[in-house]
């Protein structure tokens, strides 16, 4: 066994996952075909709210290649509840959640039957033979319309209220009351915001195979949560846990869209335990778009109370947070993810975060990349705009003068979070040199004395977030279902390679790479040597899987500690080989050795007395192997400083990105090529709220942008190259340092580049536009300007909804 | 229907249904589950191939309409156990993640640079239009393009390597000069 010349953490290395990706050699799930293999397709409800008369299978069943057609009256008896692990209040409500509806559907899109097929072709065409009679229901869509509980999604509730969750600072202890803050404040800021519904894209269909042979059930998913599922399966159905196997295979990206139980994992489980065959369901795209969770979806009223001096001293926040039509696996909790966010980095005395959570007749909403954060960090980072064009001040030195200085670390945040490190003046330092920051301001200068038809605007974002995801005590107390820790096993083979079990399960971040990165420094054997094992429950036993920008930071750490075991064990076995005391046993770069004598013994060595046991020391266990489970004390909190600069064109409404510039801290780097495209994806999904992407229900509750022509996912000449950086505080929470970098991006780029587009124009009286910013919200705004009857629209805000084809 | 189609160098001759999509048979009836299907409208580009050395989205085609015709996909690219340099590009670039849309994303920037051998980066942008990327934001994947536009240029890359590069531009079914 050779030593690794380098060291591996921080290395740019290219990626393991590549070789398959690129030459078509995948295992994507659709891929899979069993030996008689049936085919399931889903009839969904065209209308979002309706009671179910009659549902008439009778041609269907008849068609040529049909097994059966099924309804929910088949499986009312056993398909249970799709289950919500995230009750968020004690008295929360949470309707019943079949997978096949049964009476009565509650937004477009729901499934209400099946056909089970030798071909999906022949699937979709008995489809259009199935006769459904619906007794229309009045449609809930508007959050505030629907607190009034006019009309009800679910009757039986009695109210559209699903629960309200509450923090305040001065109950906490954290802070004082906002209250007071805001009645003796100089500065009073109130603003409304709307974070549009998101459809989370990802690339990959999702698709199901579930066989059941051999006493068994293998289920294979396009899911991010191999080990939850399998849990949650097990539990809605009654099925053992240990008769459950579920594979994660090659998974075509997720951004939280995968981390879900949904409908049709649990209908093909049910139809092949029926049917005694194996059972497939692939999706549409618009299949898709229609019963894929959605995200975002909030109304955001926040009230910042400050001095003149720009000190701030309180930040309230009422949200509304849109469920859709029913709970899902941690819907209620996504807003609740961004209670702890919207004092992000600035010093603020008090704080006040109410949720109202509401049903309406609509597609579930769940995570989607940043899950809660990105919403509160839109809205702190456009406040503080707000704040500084209020009392004239420059929006970067009123950030300045509130954020948290780098000395100040640790830091115990009005919200009840420790911040363990942190350096915001470093990179904003780094970005305003890299983006040039004078000059542009120079050149908006000159632009706006011009009267230039094309102005120039600045956005900032200083944000942070937390992540990590979590603490098993925080998630606890905040009534999670699970825990938040991470497992791994490295298992020493008699040859001296490795293999790395985590409980992680990737869908595109690499972690094959990475975690052999980890390792290869650890044991100091070649990276080419280990071989990372992931998303299959029958070698993978436990895991939380990977969502939350969770899996370095708590999974690395786990095999950290995996191979800390393995290296411990190996001295001692190594020292009884050298006829040494441990104590005077060396290891470096792979190889033991006796401190001052040229005796040593590698690490592959050691593995292979272990293994054959032919002269272990008293009570030693043969083998190398070893497991780790890591729970973390703490969240862990990337920040960094986004600047955008966009070019309005004020005749067209048209929005250019003119140069990006990000540096991010998200402590230790190990692979900093992976952290670059990381980034990259996530600006882009970011960008995408900010001037592309919504998903719009007409007035009967149609989702009317049901495909990628309608649902504007933003393809390469849509965006700009990005400048990235880094600065580094490594994270005190974690051996690695790691902090997480998955949603970083999304997270801060919204706000930067709507601040941006504001900037440009705000001269011209325009003071918000609602999300996305497309040229016809931006131009009509512009014209607000002008007509007095479109001062509503140039207000922006809630009052422009309307007017801009919203879904009020 | 009856058909007789070469993919990836090999002639098939298969009975299909004339609504079969040409994706689905490559799927379903040929085993080519490289190309990959990521929407219902022709706008994602995750199942794009070349017929006759021209890229097509195969969800958008008959495989009837593939009759007599040669396909190309990502499967077919690699020439004697060697990458070819668009593939190779996105690798040493890190111009995937999940790898989804990389398949069509490929056979999409071949098509490319057979039209603009040294396309600047608004050319690698609009000539990838038609094909969506929900992970890498694009920025690997135009570096890449213009990565593999420097690769493919007769002469390119080391003294040693040249003779090699050229061996297998020569031998790409599409693209190259």
């Amino acid at each position: 066994m050779t030593a690794t010349a380098e060291p591996e953490v921080g290395k740019a290395r290219l990626r393991k996952e590549d070789a398959r990706l690129i030459t078509g050699q995948t295992r994507w799930t659709d891929n899979i075909q069993l030996t008689g293999m049936l085919h399931m397709a889903v009839l969904r409800s065209p209308v979002a709210h309706a009671r179910i008369r009659n549902i008439d299978c009778s041609r269907a069943t008849a068609m040529p290649g049909v097994a059966v057609v099924l309804t929910g009256e088949d499986f009312a008896a056993e398909q249970g509840s799709l289950p919500c692990a995230w009750p968020i209040t004690e008295d929360m409500k949470s309707p019943p959640a079949p997978a096949l509806a049964v009476d009565q559907v509650n937004f477009a899109g729901e499934a209400v039957a099946l056909v089970i097929a030798d071909s999906p072709y022949r699937a979709a065409d008995a489809l259009a033979e199935i006769d459904v009679d619906y007794d229309e229901l009045p449609v809930v869509l508007d959050l505030e319309e629907a607190l009034r509980d006019t009309d009800l999604v679910h009757p039986d509730l009695g109210t559209n209220k699903c629960a309200t969750w509450v923090f305040d600072s001065a109950e906490a202890g954290s802070g004082t009351n906002v209250e007071d803050e805001i009645s003796s404040a100089e500065v009073v800021i109130e603003r409304t915001f709307r974070q549009q519904r998101l459809i989370p894209s990802f690339m990959e269909p999702r698709s199901v195979v579930v066989d059941p042979s051999a006493g068994m059930f293998t289920i294979w998913s396009a899911t991010q949560i191999p080990h939850i599922l399998r849990w949650m399966l097990s539990a809605v159905t009654g099925i053992a846990e240990h008769k459950i196997r579920v594979i994660a295979p090659d998974v075509g990206g997720g951004f939280g869209g995968k981390l879900q139980v949904t409908p049709e994992e649990l209908l093909c489980l049910l139809v092949a335990r029926r049917m005694g065959r194996p059972v497939k369901w692939t999706e549409s795209r618009t299949e898709s778009m229609l019963s894929g969770h959605h995200g975002r979806d909030q109304i955001q009223k926040i009230t910042l109370s400050a001095r003149r001096d720009g000190t701030v001293t309180g930040l309230k926040v009422e949200l509304l947070a849109d469920m859709g039509a029913y709970l899902r696996l941690v819907t209620p909790g996504i807003p609740i993810l961004g209670a702890f966010m919207f004092n992000a980095i600035y010093k603020f005395p008090a704080y006040r975060f109410v949720c109202t959570n509401v049903f309406t007749n609509k597609v579930p909403t769940d995570a989607y990349r940043g899950a809660g954060r990105p919403e509160a960090t839109f809205a702190i980072e456009r406040m503080m705009d707000e704040l500084a064009v209020e009392l004239g001040m420059d929006p970067m030195k009123i950030r300045e003068m509130n954020w948290i200085k780098h000395e100040e670390f640790p830091f115990n945040t009005v919200a009840g979070l420790t911040y363990d490190s942190g350096n915001y003046e470093a990179a904003t330092a780094r970005a305003m040199e890299l983006f040039g920051y004078d000059d542009l301001r120079e050149e908006q200068a000159r632009r706006r004395a011009d009267g230039s038809a094309v102005q120039l605007g600045i956005g900032i974002s200083t944000y942070t977030e937390m992540c990590g995801l979590a603490p098993s005590r925080v998630l606890g107390a905040l009534r999670y279902g699970a825990g938040g820790w991470e497992t791994a096993s490295i298992r020493m083979l008699p040859t001296g390679k490795v293999e790395v079990i985590t409980g992680t399960s990737p869908h595109g971040q690499g972690h094959e790479t990475v975690w052999s990165q980890i390792v290869a420094d650890r044991l100091g054997v070649p990276f080419e040597d280990v071989e990372v094992l992931h998303g299959d429950t029958a070698s993978s036993h436990k895991g939380m899987d990977s969502y939350g920008s969770r899996s370095l930071a708590v999974g690395g750490t786990a095999l950290v500690h995996a191979a800390d075991k393995v290296l411990a064990k190996a001295r001692t076995l190594a020292a009884h080989m050298m006829e040494c005391d441990e104590a005077d046993v060396e290891f470096a770069s792979g190889s033991f050795s006796v401190r001052g004598t040229s005796t040593a013994r590698t690490l592959s060595d050691v593995v292979l007395a272990a293994h054959v046991a032919h002269d272990l020391p008293e009570g030693m266990e043969p083998g190398m192997d070893a497991d780790a489970t890591f729970d973390p004390d703490n969240f862990s909190f990337p920040h960094g400083t986004h600047l955008c600069a966009t070019e309005v064109d004020t005749e067209t409404g048209v929005v250019k990105i003119r140069s990006y510039v990000a540096v991010d801290d998200v402590g230790t780097v190990v692979n900093p090529l992976i952290v670059d495209g990381q980034v990259h994806g996530g600006l882009a999904q970011g960008i995408a709220q900010a001037l592309y992407e919504e998903a719009v229900h007409d007035e009967m509750g149609t989702l009317t942008t049901a495909t990628f022509a309608d649902y504007l996912v933003p393809s390469a000449a849509d965006l700009p190259a990005f400048l990235t950086a880094r600065t580094s505080t490594p994270a005190t929470s974690n051996p690695l340092g790691a902090k997480g970098v998955g949603e970083a991006g999304t997270i801060a780029s919204t706000p930067a580049v709507v601040n941006s587009v504001l900037d440009a124009v705000r001269h011209l009286g325009v003071r918000d536009i609602e999300m996305p910013l497309s040229p016809e919200r931006v131009w009509t705004a512009l014209q607000g300007r002008k007509a007095d009857d479109a001062g509503e629209v140039a207000a922006g805000g809630l009052g422009s909804i309307d007017a801009q084809g919203g879904q009020s | 229907m009856h058909i007789s189609v070469n993919v990836d160098g090999v002639t098939y001759a298969d009975e299909v249904e004339p609504r079969l999509l040409l994706v689905h048979y490559l799927r379903e009836r040929l085993g080519k589950t490289g190309t990959v299907v990521g929407c219902d409208t022709g706008n994602c580009g995750a199942c794009t191939v070349h017929l006759d050395g021209h890229s097509v989205k195969s969800c958008q085609m008959f495989a009837v309409q593939a009759n007599g015709h040669e396909i190309t996909t990502i499967e077919g690219l690699a020439r004697d156990g060697k990458l070819h340099p668009v593939q190779e590009a996105f690798r040493t670039n890190h111009a995937l993640q999940c790898g989804f849309c990389t398949p069509g994303m490929i056979m999409q920037a071949i098509d490319l640079l057979a039209d603009e051998p040294d396309p600047d980066d608004e050319t690698v942008r609009k000539g990838l239009e038609g094909n969506l990327c929900r992970c890498t934001g694009y920025q690997n994947i135009v570096r890449a393009v213009q990565d593999a536009a420097q690769r493919m240029k007769p002469g390119a890359g080391p003294k040693i390597e040249q003779h090699s590069d050229e061996h297998v531009t020569a031998k790409q079914p599409v693209g190259g000069e």
